[in-house]
């Protein structure tokens, strides 16, 4: 028994780690907040980490195959751009319209598959070319900024239930129960993660290989365009801006780190990847109840992530024999 | 792969990327005659040498099957720390174009080292140093464009031309070309380069240097990435803030389409030369013939899917 508590201590030594740094940090935050925790202040915390947190999630999936989706951005800023003028109108619309975008999600997701597992292009590569398509998609959609949104359901999931605990996170909560958990115990996403340790030696070893890979990534297009979804029921309109799917992105990859995924594959969690972005986005609040000049907020950011980087360095501590430093 | 053979005959992923070359000028041609122009074209490869030379960087890197994130803020590290310099008075103008390489080698160096000794993955250690670099500049400019200029020479590398009539920034860019072909052909910094991008186990095994040889070459990125910075920082005078957004992924593209494997330890310097040109005039003729900003986009990116699946694919399993 105390055999299996150590396996899963070590299975999950990146997610613990995550959790526990976030969970330090957002207690010297509140702490340190004029307001202390009130609903407001957690409403506003959540809301700015659940959008990174779900762009993360989505990461993770492609990560674990030990791919990576640098269009994860663009298909938010998509899907933002789209909801923001289906996702309008009636209740019953509105909902047809969320739909809609998180079908649009999925095929952005499907397409990355397709030429990733028929084309056997490279997935940076892959999805480098297929980022511009959808940003100009988006901006074919959206030439500037502007557009609407159903209120009452962007006020329902930004908002409090209660009036006390921010519902962005009961959908993070969702996300994990109703995807996350069943893809993981899924025979799907069990291929996900041997795919992602060995190809070579899934594929000897009759793994669904194109099976796992298409919905990893379709999965990921899924809960990236999400995110677009919530970008637009906190901003209440659309905007087509490459900087920001740009910086989702690389703040994605930052986030799946800073939770313990490994880049190489096979190895990690989407809950890992939620609390690193959750972490993330705690960084620049710190700095900002310390009082800290907003100019050096950027290099601070940078030198958090440099130094949680370089933490990855210490399995070297335990390699015995220098050959296993070129693998 | 590579080697002998390849030193023979031509690469068809460099045939197939010059082929594209020519497809573009004639269907552009279709449209305006003023694309075979020898003015249109001489102006389009000086764009492209910033462009080129950026690139020259990335193709070192990604030859060792790294791939170097870092370029955005690095190349505006370049642009702002030369026209910094420049303000300095006479000693800092003299010494701008130094001080901005100087500062791309030295953010390279970092990215080398976490790769090579703390063996940590290069894509989140450039992200890292990209992140550490823009907080840098942020704290140097306060968050604005810096409102010094670019010294006479930066300008005269990159706007002026001495040599009848061929822009200052191409010759800067043959001399970069000829540089690296020489460093990754008849140097065996340029062979163990090519050893580690295929197998760096058995590089090391062999007894090739490999740490200082990955340091090296990411150091060379962040010099060329800044060189880029400087160029673009005298072209437009002024340094600007994100400056360098617009150059990571069209570098990268511009390796990969030129038949350079993003696994690195295959390719050729020629495939990137024609990658560049052929990311450059497409990028031209899509904004000339007045198509609108999303259909721009959208062809950039199918046409880069529809040419790797051309050329580019990888291996089957069962091959």
């Amino acid at each position: 028994m105390s055999g299996d508590i150590r396996y899963w201590l070590r299975e999950n030594k990146g997610t613990l780690f995550a959790l526990a740094a976030f969970v330090a940090m957002f207690a010297l935050y509140v702490a340190n907040h004029p307001a202390g925790l009130n609903a407001n202040v957690a409403q506003t915390a959540a809301n700015k980490g659940t959008i990174l947190a779900i762009v993360a999630m989505a990461q993770t999936l492609v990560v674990l195959t030990s791919g990576i989706d640098l269009s994860v951005g663009m298909v938010m800023v998509l899907a933002n751009c789209l909801a923001s003028h289906i996702v309008v109108g009636t209740p019953l619309s509105a909902t047809l319209g969320v739909l809609a975008v998180l079908g649009v999600g999925a095929l952005c997701g499907a397409i990355n598959a397709m030429i990733v597992i028929f084309g056997r292009l490279q997935p940076i590569v892959t999805t480098i070319a297929t980022g511009a398509i959808y940003y100009g998609a988006a901006l074919a959609l959206r030439p500037v900024p502007g557009g609407d949104v159903n209120a009452a359901l962007a006020d329902a999931v930004t908002g409090q239930i209660g009036g006390v605990f921010p519902a962005s996170l009961l959908l993070l909560l969702a996300l994990v129960v109703l995807v996350w958990w069943p893809f993981r115990r899924s025979v799907v996403g069990r291929a996900v993660y041997a795919v992602g340790s060995s190809e070579v030696a899934a594929y000897m070893s009759g793994v669904p290989i194109r099976r796992a890979k298409f919905v990893a990534y379709t999965l990921s297009g899924l809960l990236a365009s999400m995110a677009g979804l919530f970008v637009t029921f906190v901003t209440y309109s659309g905007e087509a801006s490459a900087a920001n799917g740009g910086t989702y992105t690389l703040y994605s990859i930052a986030a799946v780190v800073l939770g313990g995924v490994s880049l190489f594959g096979g190895s990690g969690s989407a809950i890992g990847a939620i609390f690193g972005a959750l972490m993330f986005r705690t960084i620049g609040d710190l700095l900002f109840v310390f009082n800290v000049e907003p100019l050096w907020q950027p290099l601070f950011q940078g030198a958090v992530l440099m130094a949680a980087v370089c933490l990855g360095s210490l399995r070297l501590l335990r390699i015995r024999n220098r050959l296993e430093l070129y693998g | 792969m590579g080697g002998a053979t390849s030193r023979r005959r031509v690469d068809p992923a460099v045939a197939w990327a010059f082929g594209c070359i020519v497809l573009v000028l004639v269907v552009g041609s279709l449209y305006s005659r003023s694309f075979l122009s020898p003015e249109y074209l001489l102006q389009q490869l000086k764009v492209a040498s910033f462009l080129g030379v950026i690139a020259t960087g990335a193709m070192i890197v990604i030859l060792l099957g790294q791939i170097d994130l870092s370029v955005p803020w690095v190349v505006a590290v370049g642009g702002m720390m030369s026209t910094a310099a420049t303000g300095w008075g006479p000693l800092g103008e003299a010494m701008a174009i130094p001080v901005g390489i100087g500062c791309g080698i030295v953010l390279g160096l970092v990215s080398g080292a976490g790769v090579a000794l703390l063996r940590l993955p290069s894509m989140v250690v450039t992200l890292a140093v990209n992140a550490v670099a823009q907080g840098l500049m942020v704290v140097h400019t306060g968050g604005f464009s810096p409102q010094a200029s670019s010294s006479p020479a930066m300008r005269f590398l990159a706007t002026g031309d001495t040599l009848l009539g061929i822009p200052n920034a191409l010759v800067v860019w043959a001399v970069v070309g000829a540089a690296a072909i020489f460093l990754l052909t008849r140097t065996t910094f340029g062979r163990t380069v090519y050893a580690i991008g295929n197998r760096e186990r058995a590089a090391y095994l062999s007894g090739a240097r490999t740490g200082a040889v990955v340091i090296a070459a990411f150091a060379i990125a962040g010099g060329l990435s800044a060189f880029g910075g400087v160029l673009l920082a005298g072209y437009a005078s002024k340094a600007a803030q994100a400056m360098g957004d617009p150059y990571l992924l069209p570098a990268i593209a511009a390796v990969v389409l030129g038949g350079t494997s993003i696994l690195g330890g295959r390719g050729n310097y020629l495939g990137t030369v024609a990658g560049v040109i052929l990311i450059t005039l497409l990028q031209s003729i899509l904004s000339v013939m007045q198509i609108e900003e999303f259909g721009r986009h959208v062809i950039y990116g199918v046409v880069i899917i529809a040419m790797l699946l051309i050329y580019g694919r990888g291996q089957k399993h069962s091959d």
